[in-house]
Order: C-alpha cells, then sequence, then structure tokens
C-alpha cells in the first residue's frame, strides 16, 4: 500500500467509479473527494424513475447513493489515518436512516455529500445529505453506522 | 394514480408484477413478486450490476434498501388498495448479513396502518428466511 495519501484517495475514487458495478449502473460519478469526505453525482435518466406519472426519481436511488457516499467517505477516512504497519481497515454497514424530506424534482442531476463524523476503534459515524441545485438544499438526509472490519488478503 | 388504476383494472387486486414492470426503477433491477401463502413475496434475481463489493462478492447495499423500500411501498399499496403511490418519509435500514451473489427475497407488514401513515417492517433473506440479510422499518404517507 502506498504511503502517499493522495495517490490512495485516488485509488479510492478509481475504485468507486470503475469497481462499484452497482453505482456505474445507475449512472453516478464521484466528483470530489477528500479523506473523510466525499461527492458524487448522478444524472437524471429514465431506468431511475419510481413513479412512471411523475418521473419522480425511485427513493431507494437516493438511499444507495447516500450509501455509497457515506460508504466512501468513512473508506477514505480511515485509509487517511491508518498508521504504518497497521492492518486496512474495511467497513460494514450496521444501518442507514435516510429521511426523505421532499420528493426530487425530475430531470434534474442529484448530487450527494457523505461525511465521515467520527472514528472509533470498532465503530464509524458519518451524515449524508442529497440536494439538486446551486442552493443545496437538501432532498433528503441520510445517518449511517459503520463496523470496522479487517481486510484479509488473499 | 392512473398506473394504479391500470394494475387494478379487473377490479382485483392489482396485478403487482404489471405494476413493477411498469416502474422503471424496479424493472431495472429485475424485481418481481407473487402472493404465497396470503403474503406478498418480491423477488429480485442476481444480477452482476447489482455488486457493490465485487471481492466478496456482494450486492451493494443500496439495492437492498431499494429491494426493502419497494416490498414495504407496494405492500402498502396492496394492503391500503391505495390508488397512488405513499410517499417514502423515513426509513432505516439494518444490515445483519452479507447480501450474497444469489435471489433475493422480501416481504413486508403494516405494523399500524393510520389514516395518513403507516408504518412497515420489512425482512430481506436469501436462501433462509430464518436469517435475515437486512430489515427495514420505514413511514409512508398516504397520498
Amino acid at each position: 500500500m502506498s504511503d502517499n495519501p493522495s495517490e490512495m484517495m485516488q485509488r479510492f475514487a478509481a475504485a468507486s467509479q470503475g469497481g462499484t458495478a452497482f453505482m456505474s449502473g445507475l449512472g453516478a460519478q464521484v466528483i470530489a473527494f477528500a479523506p473523510g469526505r466525499n461527492t458524487m453525482r448522478l444524472p437524471y435518466a429514465p431506468h431511475i424513475v419510481g413513479n412512471p406519472d411523475t418521473g419522480v426519481v425511485h427513493g431507494g436511488v437516493i438511499t444507495g447513493l447516500l450509501d455509497q457516499a457515506c460508504g466512501m467517505a468513512v473508506g477514505t477516512a480511515l485509509a487517511a489515518a491508518r498508521q504504518d504497519g497497521e492492518p486496512m481497515r474495511g467497513i460494514a454497514t450496521l444501518d442507514l436512516r435516510i429521511d426523505y424530506l421532499r420528493a426530487a424534482k425530475p430531470h434534474a442531476d442529484i448530487t450527494v455529500v457523505g461525511e465521515c463524523v467520527k472514528i472509533t476503534r470498532q465503530i464509524v459515524f458519518a451524515r449524508g445529505r442529497a440536494f439538486q441545485d446551486e442552493s443545496e438544499e437538501p432532498i433528503a438526509l441520510a445517518t449511517g453506522t459503520f463496523m470496522i472490519t479487517e481486510i484479509r488478503m488473499g | 394514480m392512473e398506473l394504479l388504476a391500470h394494475a387494478a383494472r379487473d377490479g382485483a387486486a392489482p396485478d403487482l408484477n404489471v405494476l413493477l414492470a411498469q416502474v422503471p426503477y424496479c424493472a431495472w433491477l429485475g424485481l418481481t413478486a407473487r402472493v404465497a401463502d396470503g403474503r406478498v413475496v418480491f423477488e429480485m434475481p442476481f444480477a452482476p450490476k447489482l455488486i457493490g463489493n465485487p471481492v466478496i462478492p456482494a450486492i451493494h447495499g443500496g439495492v437492498i434498501g431499494s429491494l426493502l423500500e419497494t416490498a414495504a411501498l407496494v405492500q402498502t399499496v396492496w394492503d391500503t388498495k391505495a390508488q397512488s403511490f405513499p410517499k417514502p418519509v423515513d426509513i432505516t435500514i439494518d444490515y445483519l448479513r452479507t447480501a450474497r451473489a444469489a435471489t433475493s427475497f422480501a416481504s413486508a407488514t403494516l405494523a399500524r396502518q393510520g389514516r395518513r401513515v403507516v408504518n412497515v417492517h420489512a425482512t430481506m433473506w436469501q436462501d433462509d428466511e430464518a436469517r435475515p440479510v437486512a430489515g427495514l422499518r420505514g413511514h409512508f404517507l398516504l397520498a
């Protein structure tokens, strides 16, 4: 593993865009990332619609984006906090709470931001939000709790 | 709503597979439903596009949430005979086990049905219903 944090972050971003089939399938892309913070954007597309009469995006799509953004924020925070010689750590989602503040506007991109708020010895806490326009008025909020796991190589 | 009215046009319970096929995201996920032992069971065949962790490989947590939320929402339509889709207010997903590259199932029950709001519990499993992969609790607003 590289000691260069920015190279590590680049790998995370590459893995998240190319390695997560579900995000690729939705059409989502990482647009900004830093240790503990991740921003993704999903362009509006026909296959993400949950209500064909109104064109509103399915709630599960927003849940998926927020899960990914929070998980990436936690993953990059853990990677940045890792000391030389420590084993790589993975994460497993314990729970995810989503508040749907209002319906997403059809035909508009959805942006999600995930932030790692606290790393403890075994548990990591994250927050996420989704919005559609420059005012960043949220359409949904997320609270995620993750467990730290050991990554076994080979 | 036009879609639900169409699905229910024979005066019987809405044909859930007609409904699911006409919701683009549900069709994209490959969701189908059947009535078994007096309850609705939702089914999602495994597909590579559902993967969130390629190493295990495991189904993405967002796909799990999507299956559970759909089960909760459609069960609400089924039980309340709603003519329009209920609106999700909030959901909490508990991830209990890794969702492997296998067919997934889900079912939901209305824990409380009020005039305006329902509280729904949903469960997802793979080969053994007694070993759930994930659960959902959520509130939906009846239109």
